[in-house]
């Protein structure tokens, strides 16, 4: 187990490496927006670990719910965590992109940044629900709610694509293909930051099931005191 | 442009790992914090 | 007592016992002629600006008068052990539901209506679509609101806080149907656009996320 950690670690830390190297200097520079669109390479690879994260965090609600396997309603905690802090990274390059690009930093029918918001706030609901709560069964609870952000996830979508037809948007969205470099730079960069979000997982899965049983040892002392 | 273009590359790929970094320093403290905890259950307990 | 008949029954009874003490009623009605005249003083604008921007104006104070409606939702029942009844009988605890956002749908339609014509005169709003269409946008709008609102107001019963926690879980889940009914009613106000797709967005919304609701009722109720 801590050798895998310890491998992986390695290994993440390589990729992130190359990966920055080709995001800055090996993937070609992009004819109209000039080397700021290299933060391109963050964003979106980001974006694609966050959304797998809250995928994650669904079927884990949904196997929690089934099984009621303490595990999954670790995971579910942890992928939803995580998941957020790759949803922040997101929200936070998206407008330092769009600023010098578009002349704004934040453009309300910009299909793709606002669902991320709707997201983010959705997490965000999720983890203050489970600080929160008393309840003895907050796992029950969170996967719930997890299920119902998952299943306002399309129609999040769908609501502001259509906004958008409506409402004229300075953003022109990029419809060109990518050179196929760039490609390559973003499978990179996507496969780097995937491993940084296993690693941090596996971290804070070990994090929660420490603390548990801290809690459950806690618990347990205060009992014997009490029948003392 | 009245800013350097590169100033936001840079901003960005700087906001990213600030990002990460916060996040991680916060289980860094959680850590220690339980690897109290123990401590102080082992003593007692 | 079969479904329909306790849903009925406990759909009379809050009905009945909300009317009698006329204190939660006569609070939110100040409170919802308060959030108009706040709203007229802050946004003045003339009549052809205000037919924008009157659907997203109209529908925050909908929306938060909602609130202080759902909020106590489950405050009765919790005095009087009603849950605990219904966790230890083998009975589904679904009609329940269905009585209480029944119950809930009637109050804050209650207060639309009387909100309504005092937006209209504030506002001088005079529909350059549809008007009718603005019945089916209410209705399905005040829904949306009120099914989830009173699904997570029982989600959040053991939780510190309780008041904040539902805003908090409703606002961001409800920012597709947000959108279906600003803009519908934009739409209809305006006359510009159809608000056929809001309106249908509405619809499937309320149907997935009512038939969500019913399912896992006592999932969450069990759980409390």
């Amino acid at each position: 187990m801590k050798r895998g950690f310890t491998i992986l670690g390695i290994v993440t830390a390589l990729l992130l490496s190359i990966a920055l190297y080709t995001a800055l200097a090996w993937a070609p520079t992009e004819q109209t927006m000039g080397h700021v669109q290299r933060i391109f390479y963050y964003h979106v690879s980001s974006a694609w670990t966050a959304f797998l994260l809250f995928s994650l965090n669904f079927i884990s609600s949904i196997v929690y719910l089934v099984k009621r396997n303490e595990k999954a309603d670790i995971f579910a905690l942890v992928s939803a965590e995580v998941g957020l802090v790759f949803c922040t990274v997101v929200l936070v390059t998206g407008p330092i992109w769009a600023k010098p690009v578009w002349g704004i930093w934040w453009d309300p029918a910009d299909i793709r940044l606002n669902s991320t918001l709707a997201l983010w706030l959705i997490y965000i609901s999720y983890l203050i629900l489970r600080r929160f709560s008393t309840s003895s069964r907050i796992g029950v609870i969170a996967a719930v709610w997890g299920i119902f952000g998952a299943l306002d996830v399309p129609f999040v979508f769908f609501s502001i694509w259509f906004f958008r037809t409506q409402h004229p948007s300075p953003v022109i969205a990029k419809g060109g293909s990518l050179d196929p470099k760039m490609w390559i730079a973003v499978l990179i960069n996507w496969a780097a930051f995937m491993c940084l979000a296993w690693l941090v997982c596996w971290t804070r899965y070990r994090l929660e099931v420490a603390q548990r049983e801290v809690h459950e040892a806690e618990a347990m002392q205060s009992l014997m005191e009490g029948a003392r | 442009m009245n800013t350097n273009p590169l100033h936001y590359l840079y901003a960005a790929y700087v906001a990213t790992w600030v990002i990460h970094g916060t996040y991680l320093y916060i289980l860094a403290r959680k850590a220690a914090r339980i690897r109290k905890e123990i401590e102080k259950l082992k003593s007692s307990g | 007592m079969s479904f329909l008949a306790i849903a009925r029954a406990t759909l009379a009874k809050d009905v009945r016992l909300e009317w009698r003490s006329k204190d939660a009623i006569n609070a939110m009605l100040f409170f919802s002629l308060l959030v108009v005249v706040i709203f007229s003083f802050a946004f003045d604008p003339t009549a052809e600006e205000s037919r924008r921007i009157a659907g997203g104006l109209v529908w925050v104070a909908f929306l938060f008068a909602a609130i202080v409606a759902l909020n106590q939702t489950w405050a009765r029942e919790l005095r009087n052990q009603v849950l605990d009844a219904y966790r230890v009988s083998p009975a589904p605890a679904t009609p329940l539901f269905i009585a209480k956002a029944l119950g809930n749908f009637l109050f804050v339609g209650v207060l639309e209506v009387l909100m309504t014509p005092l937006f209209v005169m504030f506002y001088k709003l005079r529909p350059l679509g549809l008007g009718w269409e603005l019945v089916p946008v209410a209705l399905l709008g005040t829904w949306a609101l009120v099914v989830n609102g009173t699904f997570f107001a029982a989600m959040s019963l053991r939780t510190r806080a309780r008041e904040i926690m539902l805003p908090l879980l409703l606002f961001p889940l409800s920012i597709p149907a947000l959108l279906g009914m600003v803009n519908a009613t934009t739409a209809i106000l305006t006359g510009e656009e159809s608000p056929a797709f809001w309106i249908a967005l509405l619809v499937a919304y309320d149907v997935v996320f009512t038939t969500a609701c019913l399912l896992l009722f006592e999932t969450v109720l069990e759980a409390e």
